[in-house]
């Protein structure tokens, strides 16, 4: 990785004006916003409003066109851009979990430390064990994905991002998918992380999670951040009347 | 378009009101594309006792008049013979099967990989040469091969000969090479696109992605139509009698020569041919669509 000069006073995530298209549709148009490190940031907005298209762009999962995210300084929509090193800083929790089905929750957390860190895979092993503990899936190493619910697959999925340690999580709706009951325990798993200072970007639908946990929220609707603010405020004294309509069918 | 007959509903009867392909009536000859596996499907499907129905009709055959050669005379001579064209004819056969499809399936995975790279000119060239080896009859390329190849090597003063039937395995592996090459293509995109990008953001490099991620999740999914592939080139190994490989048909004609080319000889000589290539093939094509069954895709 190149020196960036970045230091943890600036902003950890440091997006300016980003627009991205598909094809001729153009989904984000112009988004900016800053995330400082240990900050817990949620994205909300009506579907199709380019939110989780957005936040795939940080980890270089989408390209931009234009506009420039800079993650720790260093700049993504750069096209000698090492993605992996990128990847290693920028963890991701996906909406439908998306773990390796062919293998147990344990080695789905094992497998990038020790191939793409190039750990001591006995310590990688131990750390594995603690981040299950730390999910409260202890005594589910060995089953596989298909014998977990969705709720222990997320968890599972959350932990396998946690063991790279990366200085920024990303969760895609990791909730979206899930059934009411288990929406929780993984909430629960989400905010244990941001208490303990994790640099979080959340793309979400659980409005009340988002108020209890956010330092920041951005609302987005049709490739543009409508209103954003901190959660005190944002969902008393909301201004634009696409946020208020938006807050008013789902409050 | 609007109709209002009796049976107006769409996908119930009549014809339908509308233009949209999913209200459209669900036709079962069109939903599923042809079967990649019908060959080994079809003879799995036959019971066991086809060898002896076979058996039987040799066994039975109309015996035609000549006082002289009966087909009964024709049977002993089956028998003698059956030992050498068996251990000497099949057997080669079955040599020939095995490395045909040894050779294809590692150029095969070659070029399905290739199909899948990043590189453009890569995946041009490998899908040209599945098209044209998968598209092209069987026997003009075992021709094609003979007639190219030089008969003997010259490398640095020692004269290599390069025999007919190491011809005809390199002949029969370019279709199975090509037809493995689909397998491998067609398993990989298989795989749902989520894994790719999970595997991604978790720092993998792609080629780490293909061999730890991907591969191993659609291995199993790869060996029915493999193995399918394998009971096709085994039953295609008598076409190199044509080259002049002195294996299981050739060394019949031989010894149907032998005892005089009496016409009553036809029929046991090939029907055993038949028997045995039945023999062989049946229990890999059951095996074939059990394990298809059991590792039916499930995600």
């Amino acid at each position: 990785m190149p020196e960036t000069g970045w230091t943890p006073d600036q902003p950890m995530i440091s997006v300016k004006d980003v627009h991205k298209s598909f094809g001729t549709l153009e989904v984000l148009k112009g988004i900016s916003l800053d995330v400082m490190k240990g900050e817990c940031v949620c994205i909300i907005g009506p579907s199709g409003s380019g939110k989780s298209t957005f936040i795939r762009c940080i980890n270089a999962l989408n390209d931009i066109q234009s506009g420039s995210i800079k993650v720790e300084g260093q700049e993504v929509n750069d096209p000698n851009l090492n993605k992996l090193e990128l990847r290693k800083k920028v963890g991701m929790v996906f909406q439908q979990y998306n773990l390796f089905p062919h293998k147990t929750a344990i080695q789905n957390i094992m497998m990038a430390p020790i191939l793409v860190l190039k750990q001591d895979p006995a310590e990688v092993e131990e750390q594995a064990r603690q981040l299950i503990r730390k999910v409260r899936l202890g005594g589910k190493e060995d089953s596989y994905p298909g014998e977990l619910s969705g709720g222990q697959q997320q968890r599972v999925a959350i932990a396998r991002s946690l063991a790279m340690r990366p200085d920024v999580m990303l969760f895609d709706e990791v909730t979206a998918a899930l059934d009411p009951e288990t929406v929780k325990e993984v909430l629960v798993t989400i905010r244990e992380l941001a208490e303990e200072g994790m640099t979080c970007i959340l793309v979400t639908h659980e409005m009340g999670f988002a108020r209890e946990v956010a330092n920041h929220i951005y609302f987005t609707d049709l490739g543009v951040i409508v209103e954003h603010g901190p959660p005190s405020t944002f969902f008393t004294e909301a201004k634009d009347p696409r946020t208020k309509e938006f807050l008013s069918q789902i409050l | 378009m609007r109709r209002t007959g009796k049976f107006a509903v769409p996908g119930v009867g009549g014809r339908p009101a509308t233009d949209l392909p999913v209200l459209l009536p669900f036709d079962r000859a069109r939903a599923a594309g042809p079967d990649p596996m019908s060959m080994s499907r079809w003879l799995a499907s036959l019971p066991p006792w086809t060898p002896a129905a076979i058996a039987f009709v040799i066994l039975i055959w109309p015996l035609t008049a000549r006082a002289a050669y009966t087909y009964l005379d024709a049977l002993g001579a089956l028998w003698r013979w059956i030992p050498f064209i068996t251990l000497h004819g099949f057997l080669f056969n079955i040599l020939i099967s095995f490395l045909a499809m040894a050779i294809g399936t590692c150029l095969g995975a070659v070029v399905g990989l290739g199909q899948i790279s990043l590189k453009r000119n890569v995946r041009r060239i490998t899908w040209f040469l599945t098209q044209l080896f998968r598209n092209s009859p069987w026997l003009v390329l075992l021709f094609i091969v003979l007639l190219a190849l030089p008969f003997e090597v010259n490398i640095g003063g020692t004269i290599i000969s390069i025999p007919g039937w190491i011809k005809a395995v390199l002949g029969l592996s370019l279709p199975i090479m090509a037809n493995i090459a689909e397998i491998v293509r067609g398993a990989v995109q298989s795989v749902p696109t989520a894994q790719w990008e999970a595997s991604e953001s978790l720092a993998f490099s792609r080629r780490q992605t293909l061999w730890k991620i991907i591969l191993p999740q659609c291995f199993k999914r790869m060996i029915p139509p493999w193995m399918n592939w394998y009971a096709i080139l085994t039953m295609a190994t008598p076409l190199v009698s044509l080259l002049g490989v002195e294996e299981l048909i050739t060394l019949s004609r031989q010894a149907m020569e032998g005892e005089n080319n009496h016409p009553e000889l036809l029929v046991p000589f090939y029907g055993y041919a038949l028997l045995i290539f039945f023999a062989y093939c049946y229990p890999i094509a059951r095996l074939t669509v059990w394990l298809e069954r059991k590792f039916a895709v499930k995600l």
